[in-house]
């Protein structure tokens, strides 16, 4: 009997995964290229106003400043917004310096025409700000950009 | 003794760590994309510098806004979003008359006599409180921004059939390819920025 039948001549041959770690690579080598991982770790609340009349940012020439509010494991810097320039919390008088030890840490060829980037929470007040761009202005780092997230600013 | 082959390496785990990766990866990739309004800084004060030429009224386009995020546009209550339109008006009125010296030619506005002289005279002074939301006086920035670029898009599509933000971003971009053609966008570009200036200025509302 079994000297006639077909040896699995019904049946579908099993679809090789040999290759799906291959695909799986791929798709892993891309992520690992497009990952930026975060230098310095946020401190504060950082929800970006809108804003549509946007340009984009030269990442490579960029002092980044965060002002927000401490968020939930820093508490103990206060409730009101606070100003972080690379890792650490600093005050109004502080900024200049702060700002030139983040400028000394690019590459020498980008020191000039720095631009510095604010990223300030939506409900942070203005005062704060301007007493950034004062000592910005003082510093004579006029360069600065406004971050915000693409979307109409008026609802 | 029968010579044994050496085992074969099951690679069937490999998918699974592969994917483990990937997924690491996944969530702690966040592709930038840092956009934002651009604003130059006035130069450091200067004590020895001469006082600022006297500005007539009509030039000044006075925004102010207050703790409550309400906006007082030339001493009128307005929404925020009537002020590009307002901002605009003022820009492009273009008040000196023609045959005058400092006419505007390409100004499309009413050419009221109390408003504007010409786009390179004129300024906004941007007066904000203390306690103003920042995400407020963005929405101003933003606006204000706006007024700008959407006159220098009308003019630059008049001249040369394109449109200025498009192409300065493609110019910051590195779309254009080869010195010559960035030169001449660039100088075009700087041709529209001359005749519609940003003209910024910024103040913290006195406290009393």
């Amino acid at each position: 009997m079994s000297k006639f039948r077909k040896k699995g001549g019904n049946e579908l041959p099993p679809i090789s995964t040999a290759s799906l770690p291959d695909i799986v690579f791929m798709l892993l080598f891309f992520f690992m290229v497009a990952t930026v991982l975060r230098k310095n770790d946020l401190k504060v609340e950082n929800i970006l106003p809108n804003a549509d009349q946007t340009e984009k940012l030269d990442k490579t020439r960029t002092v980044f400043i965060y002002i927000g509010k401490p968020s939930a494991q820093y508490r103990n810097a206060g409730t009101e917004s606070r100003i972080q320039i690379g890792d650490k919390f600093v005050d109004v008088k502080e900024v200049k310096g702060a700002v030139f030890e983040e400028i000394n840490k690019l590459r020498d060829e980008l020191r000039d025409y720095v631009t510095v980037a604010l990223k300030v929470d939506a409900d942070a007040n203005t005062g704060i700000v301007n007493d950034v761009k004062k000592e910005l202005r003082e510093a004579n780092l006029p360069k600065i950009i406004y971050i915000t997230t693409q979307q109409e600013a008026v609802q | 003794m029968a010579k044994r082959s050496a085992p074969e390496i099951n690679a069937g785990s490999m998918a699974d760590i592969a994917f483990l990766l990937l997924i690491f990866f996944l969530v702690t990739t966040t592709i930038d994309k840092d956009k934002g309004l651009i604003r130059q800084l006035p130069p450091p004060i200067d004590e020895n510098a001469p006082p600022p030429p006297v500005i007539k009224n009509k030039n000044l386009f006075i925004v102010q806004v207050n703790r409550n995020n309400d906006l007082l546009v030339e001493n009128e209550l307005m929404e925020l979003k009537d002020l590009r339109q307002a901002a605009i008006d003022f820009l492009d009125n273009g008040g000196i008359s023609a045959g005058e010296e400092g006419y505007c030619d390409y100004c499309q506005g009413d050419r009221l006599s109390d408003s504007s002289d010409n786009p390179n005279k004129a300024i906004i002074s941007l007066t904000s409180d203390r306690l103003t939301d920042y995400d407020t006086y963005v929405a101003i920035q933003n606006e204000l921004g706006a007024a700008y670029n959407f006159l220098r898009d009308r003019e630059a599509q008049k001249r040369y059939g394109w449109k200025f933000t498009e192409k300065s971003a493609e110019l910051n971009e590195g779309k254009i390819v080869g010195e010559a053609a960035k030169d001449a966008v660039k100088e075009k570009l700087s041709v529209i920025k001359d005749l519609f200036p940003f003209k910024l200025t910024e103040a913290e509302a006195k406290q009393n």
